[in-house]
């Protein structure tokens, strides 16, 4: 396979493991070499990728076990890079100051998640994955995942309603 | 949509029980301004996710052609005959000195050889004087 090539089936999943890798190890930084890391992988066993059937969801599973991997290194390391600079041009809203607050406060909510609801919020809520495709990346059953999925979702809105009503109730 | 559609939709969204697709249409419904405000405080949420989805890597990875390895292969390749090369070359060398060394003694010794043949020649020659002497002792 080309170096072309391989840009093109990378391509349509790139974003996602960057985004699996931010979402677990927060900081930019990592999250980019975490993702160069696994790409650089990729590529050299590109001649085995016609081999994986479905070579996003292997993909995933490298990037979900290097950022585990990483963080267990890291609390080992007894190092903790926390940043939540989290910003976005896109957002076109007229209340963009009170709205980027608040999706601050979730990046925030979403970091105090354990990591399997992490990811499995990540991969539902921003990935679109179905259930099957969730429980085969994480090694779980189905029915794991919706109880994580629905915890973690409770969770977020908890805590959400908690920062809005603080100073008030 | 309407609004009671929208708040069975959220239930089943914190029960983890809807599909995709109608996460889809909740994601679509806070996206919009005119969200009733008992509704608003799940707003950031979807928003959230799907501003999160935008989030790009940048960063251009080098990949580095594949012919290297071929490179490695042939370097070991190269290093290994060099060391055969100098192993047997030396041992062909260490054969070749032994040769000569071989002719050198056998010479020397042939030389010693011929030189032993004059000697006894020598001798001979007393040996003749030898026994002229005894007859001529004989006679008297």
């Amino acid at each position: 396979m080309q170096q072309t090539e391989f840009l093109n089936v990378v391509l349509p999943f790139k974003d996602k493991l960057y985004r699996l890798a931010k979402r677990l190890l927060v900081s930019k930084e990592e999250a980019e070499d975490a993702t160069q890391e696994i790409l650089m992988k990729l590529w050299s066993k590109n001649n085995m990728m016609e081999n994986y059937n479905n070579v996003e969801a292997y993909a995933m599973m490298m990037t979900k076990n290097f950022c585990l991997d990483r963080l267990k290194s890291k609390q080992a390391g007894n190092l903790k890079l926390v940043h939540s600079n989290y910003r976005d041009d896109n957002v076109s809203l007229q209340n963009q100051v009170e709205v980027s607050d608040s999706l601050t406060w979730i990046e925030r909510i979403m970091q105090e998640l354990p990591e399997q609801q992490k990811m499995v919020l990540q991969l539902r809520d921003v990935e679109q994955y179905e259930f099957e495709e969730i429980a085969e990346l994480l090694d779980m059953t189905a029915t794991a995942v919706r109880v994580a999925l629905s915890r973690a979702r409770k969770t977020v809105r908890e805590k959400l309603v908690q920062k809005h009503n603080y100073g008030i109730k | 949509m309407e609004l009671s559609n929208i708040e069975k939709l959220l239930e089943r969204y914190f029960e983890a029980t809807a599909t995709v697709a109608e996460e889809e249409m909740l994601r679509e419904y806070f996206a919009q301004e005119d969200v009733p405000l008992h509704l608003k405080e799940y707003a950031p949420m979807f928003q959230y996710f799907s501003i999160a989805r935008e989030e790009k890597f940048t960063r251009q990875v080098p990949l580095k052609p594949r012919k290297k390895s071929y490179i490695k292969w042939i370097s070991i390749a190269a290093v290994s005959i060099l060391i055969f090369g100098i192993y047997f070359g030396r041992s062909y060398q260490e054969q070749r000195e032994a040769e000569y060394a071989y002719q050198e003694t056998k010479k020397a010794l042939s030389l010693l050889a011929t030189n032993l043949g004059k000697g006894t020649e020598k001798v001979a020659y007393l040996r003749e004087f030898e026994e002229t002497k005894q007859k001529i002792y004989n006679k008297n």
